[in-house]
């Protein structure tokens, strides 16, 4: 398969049984159905206790063209994507070949008969199945025939692998929610195929599973599917949005799910409003209507999206209207490479708008951790009023992760400084951008608000404490002065980075999807004698603690998914001083990262 | 204590006006502000009741000009119908009032106007329509008529945008067009736009002061230059008047001279125009095309769709924007629920 050229170490091959630490990928065609299969076979192997990722390598279309799946299973709990494989399924004629040529020495292959190709390779085990046979037979009505056919390989891979086949149940009932005519269907397919299996197929490979009880106590989770969720805990009140690839689905994941959990009693209509826009420019222009209105408000994109709701957001910034922006980044401008995933957008979200303007951003780096920062954001949006973009990325939010399970908001909503009719009462003087308490922060009000005190005029244009028009210099850089000072104070009500390790000489710094990379490098490089500490940046404007690890160390290789090192631009420019320390490592062929091209990044500068 | 009238909320005129004008002397939309003042204040409408928005351009400054007790939005260029969406859902018990120009509503704002045509969203929306871009001292915007000639700009050579057959076309409950000279009809207007639930567009010609560029005009540049006071920073504009039209019967016709020379033929709807009829205001807007005449009036309402917000579904009694987190946030049990629904 079309997987980035690094040369990895093969970890597999010796005659030994190797248990639950591979990675098998299934190769089929986009709209063929193999998404049921391949979700079968990962939440099977879930709950039978082994650690397991997910990842769907699809193209920009709806069918027909190549897709792939791959499965890792590591029995120490390694959840990021490798670029070998020891276990390739091939379903699809038009990838055959290199899917073939795609299997690592020592592996197995698994190809439907109905694919009259020539297997020349006498390094790998190689079986063949028929594919279509088990669905022909099956009661599926003819129309979802070619659907269930893919149950084959779930039902064969079963037998010869050893999955138990009460979990493969289990996984069937979940994703059809219990209907019984579907699971039957599906489940006599995979019955029928791991019977032929048994009494056909002779293994001679050593890839095999057994339980284990490694995944007690977490889930199974997709990252837009919990910042969904993530942001109707943190009590969403507007949400509008455009279809994009990446991130519709944490918009219908919203849209899907929010009756379900915030339909109260004693409400006598929603309490909520979502709005399907026509345009990213609506999108984000609703969402700052609503956030100036008095609403947790919400919109999600992508990079494309992003730069289309340049001006608003730069208007929200300057006029102070708090509205939370997810970016689910993926690959370049424009289309660019729209369904791989890029740590691109984050020079351009930082400094996105025009004059001198700076954003926050979270960053979340794993499935529970965009559920948190679905509250989260709420919170730090209204707090500083301003937006605050939460960058995911593809692999985080579309793929299905293995994930501490989401914990409820652990404190109250803070709604900031926002004044009612009462407040004004007490208050003998009230300026829309007065910085009352040093903080750069000010008091605001919002429509509805029947004080006769109350009122203030947003707008874009140059204005004074009072939310005037105002084109004086004075007024214009006592504003700006402050804006600079609100965004320093931002840095206190920002996530903390996560650290692990110390006293070593060489850090690395990274952040979101690649977290699970790190932490698997990081073990193989200190198996070859190099011990790192390790910061996961979780938030920008930085906390004092990201300072201070640069400070504690010789070296610091800063890891993302792009082809400048943007985040390491960023840390260069608050961190001048520590220039020479920070050692860019980036990637950026669209493909989630792997351990081997961290460790051998860092081991290549540390010759 | 001076003898000040009050309304029936307590309210005297003075209470529904806003910051003075820095729009040029004599400008309709001036008189458009005034309109909206005198209708806000003979309908008892509460100012802290009402959300005024706006884009960007002369007519975009306006809301600063009237209501200065109700919260206001000057937005982005030709976005301001998303900004109104939005707001909407904060308290919807609000009325919103808001004014654009011809160049924010029928060229960048194109799209965003359609669109909150049909989704009805609750809401005055006026269009303060001069041909011709303001602020960036006179480019011809989309509601420019063909063969009008600017300094600067040359001849028009196309097909101009009709806002009132735009709306039409997208589904607008409400549909009326004026002339800023026509106090009275205006006033009438607004007070029924007020009264809509649903999107009211108000199509109103307000004729621009300043960019009449025949050269052998009073109304000239070159005139302009000789007899002009300064009224803001950044630009010189000439005292001009405003148009006024006096008595203009329903049923009738009136030659208006605009600024720069031109002539418009304006049309009052006469009293057996059924407003209610969607194919009577189509045919009736067609006619006035051919007959290269303006309809002025109330040309279509439909007054009993759901607007965006009753389609939301919202509470009767209590404004999103009240809500607290007990209203807000799941219970703490509905965490395992979340988790459940996760494999």
């Amino acid at each position: 398969m079309a997987t980035p050229q690094v040369q990895e170490t093969q970890q597999t091959g010796t005659g030994k049984a190797v248990v639950n630490d591979f990675s098998m990928t299934v190769a089929t065609k986009n709209g063929s159905g193999s998404q049921t299969s391949n979700l079968t076979l990962l939440r099977a192997l879930f709950k039978m206790g082994i650690p397991v990722s997910g990842k769907n390598l699809f193209p920009s279309n709806i069918q027909g063209l190549p897709t792939w799946y791959t499965i890792r299973l590591s029995k120490k709990g390694y959840l990021a994507r490798r670029a070998e494989h020891e276990i390739v399924v091939a379903m699809n004629e038009d990838t055959f070949v290199e899917d073939l040529a795609s299997v690592a020495p020592g592996g197995a292959f698994y190809y439907g008969d109905h694919l009259k190709f020539e297997v020349n390779r006498t390094d790998i085990s190689v079986y063949s199945f028929p594919a279509k046979k088990f669905a022909k037979e099956s009661t599926a009505p003819a129309t979802l025939r070619d659907y269930v056919a893919n149950m084959a390989y779930v039902g064969v891979l079963a037998h010869m692998l050893d999955i138990d086949m009460s979990k493969i149940r289990e996984a069937l009932d979940y994703h059809f929610d219990g209907k019984e005519k579907p699971i039957a269907i599906n489940m006599g397919v995979i019955e029928a195929a791991y019977e032929w299996a048994k009494t056909s197929l002779t293994k001679t490979d050593p890839f095999r599973v057994e339980p284990m009880d490694e995944t007690q106590g977490f889930i199974m989770a997709d990252g837009n599917t919990a910042g969904a969720l993530g942001s109707i805990f943190g009590g969403v009140q507007f949400m509008a949005w455009y279809p994009i690839t990446p991130a519709s689905s944490l918009a219908e994941g919203v849209s899907q799910n929010i009756a379900k959990f915030r339909d109260k009693e004693g409400h006598d209509g929603k309490t909520y409003g979502i709005v399907q826009a026509e345009d990213e420019l609506a999108a984000i222009g609703m969402a700052v209507g609503a956030g100036w209105s008095g609403l947790r408000s919400l919109t999600s994109t992508s990079g494309p999206g992003i730069s289309l709701m340049t001006e608003f957001v730069g208007l929200a910034a300057y006029a102070e209207i708090p509205v939370v922006i997810w970016d689910i980044q993926r690959v370049g401008p424009s289309t660019g490479l729209p369904t791989r995933t890029s740590q691109g957008d984050i020079i351009s979200t930082y400094f996105l708008g025009h004059g001198d303007t700076k954003h926050i951003m979270l960053l979340p780096g794993s499935a529970s951790e965009c559920f948190e920062f679905g509250w989260k954001s709420f919170d730090i949006a209204e707090r500083m009023q301003t937006p605050v973009f939460v960058m995911s990325d593809l692999d985080l939010g579309m793929n299905t992760w293995m994930t501490k399970p989401f914990e409820y908001p652990n404190v109250p909503m803070d709604r900031g400084k926002i004044l009612w009719e009462e407040d004004l009462e007490k208050l003998s003087d009230w300026q829309r951008y007065k910085d009352v308490d040093g903080d750069g922060i000010p008091y605001r009000t919002v429509p509805g608000n029947k004080h006769p005190r109350s009122a203030w005029f947003a707008r874009g244009t140059g204005h004074n404490d009072n939310a005037k028009y105002s084109e004086r210099s004075e007024d214009w850089e006592k504003n700006m002065a402050r804006l600079k000072h609100k965004f320093e104070t931002a840095s206190s009500y920002m996530p903390k980075p996560e650290i692990t390790g110390s006293g070593n000489k060489v850090g690395i710094i990274s952040y979101g999807s690649t977290d699970a990379a790190i932490l698997e490098a990081r073990d193989y490089l200190a198996e070859n004698g190099l011990e790192t500490d390790y910061l996961r940046l979780r938030a920008v404007p930085f906390t004092s603690e990201v300072k201070d690890f640069i400070d504690k160390h010789e070296r610091v290789y800063v890891v993302e998914m792009n082809r400048d090192g943007q985040m390491n631009m960023i840390l260069r420019l608050e961190y001048p001083e520590h220039t020479m320390k920070l050692i860019s490592l980036a990637k950026h062929d669209g493909m989630p990262l792997t351990a081997n091209w961290v460790k051998e990044a860092v081991e290549l500068q540390e010759k | 204590m001076p003898n000040v009238q009050l309304n029936l909320v307590g309210l005297s005129k003075n209470d529904y006006r806003g910051a003075p004008t820095t729009l040029c002397a004599g400008c309709g939309h001036n008189s458009i502000s005034n309109q909206i003042i005198a209708a806000a204040y003979e309908l008892n409408v509460v100012p802290e009741d009402v959300i005024k928005l706006s884009g960007i351009g002369c007519s975009s400054k306006s809301p600063a000009y009237f209501l200065n007790r109700s919260f206001g939005f000057n937005s982005l260029h030709g976005r301001m119908p998303s900004v109104a969406t939005g707001a909407m859902f904060g308290d919807h018990r609000m009325r919103a009032l808001a004014v654009s120009g011809d160049g924010d509503t029928t060229n960048i704002g194109m799209g965003q106007f359609k669109h909150i045509m049909r989704r009805n969203v609750p809401m005055v929306y006026i269009v303060e329509n001069n041909g011709v871009y303001g602020l960036t001292k006179g480019q011809f915007s989309a509601t420019a008529e063909k063969g009008l000639r600017l300094k600067y700009q040359g001849l028009n050579p196309f097909t101009p945008v009709d806002v009132v057959e735009e709306a039409m076309a997208s589904g607008a409950t409400f549909v009326a067009r004026s002339f800023a000279g026509d106090a009275n009809q205006v006033k009438a207007l607004i007070k029924a736009a007020l009264s809509h639930n649903g999107l009211a567009i108000l199509d109103i010609i307000s004729p621009c002061v300043t960019f009449n560029n025949e050269d052998d005009s009073r109304h000239s540049y070159g005139w302009g230059r000789e007899h002009q006071e300064p009224l803001h920073d950044f630009t010189f504009v000439p005292r001009e008047q405003e148009i006024q039209l006096g008595e203009f019967p329903e049923g009738t016709t009136k030659t208006v001279t605009m600024h720069d020379g031109a002539t418009i033929v304006l049309k009052k709807l006469d009293r057996e125009h059924d407003p209610t009829s969607r194919s009577a205001a189509m045919k009736l807007i067609e006619a006035a095309r051919t007959e290269a005449v303006l309809l002025t009036g109330l040309i279509y309402v439909e007054p009993n769709l759901p607007s965006l917000t009753d389609v939301a579904e919202l509470s009767a009694t209590r404004p999103l924007n009240r809500m607290t987190e007990a209203d807000l946030r799941p219970d703490k049990s509905m965490i395992e629920k979340a988790n459940a629904m996760m494999f």
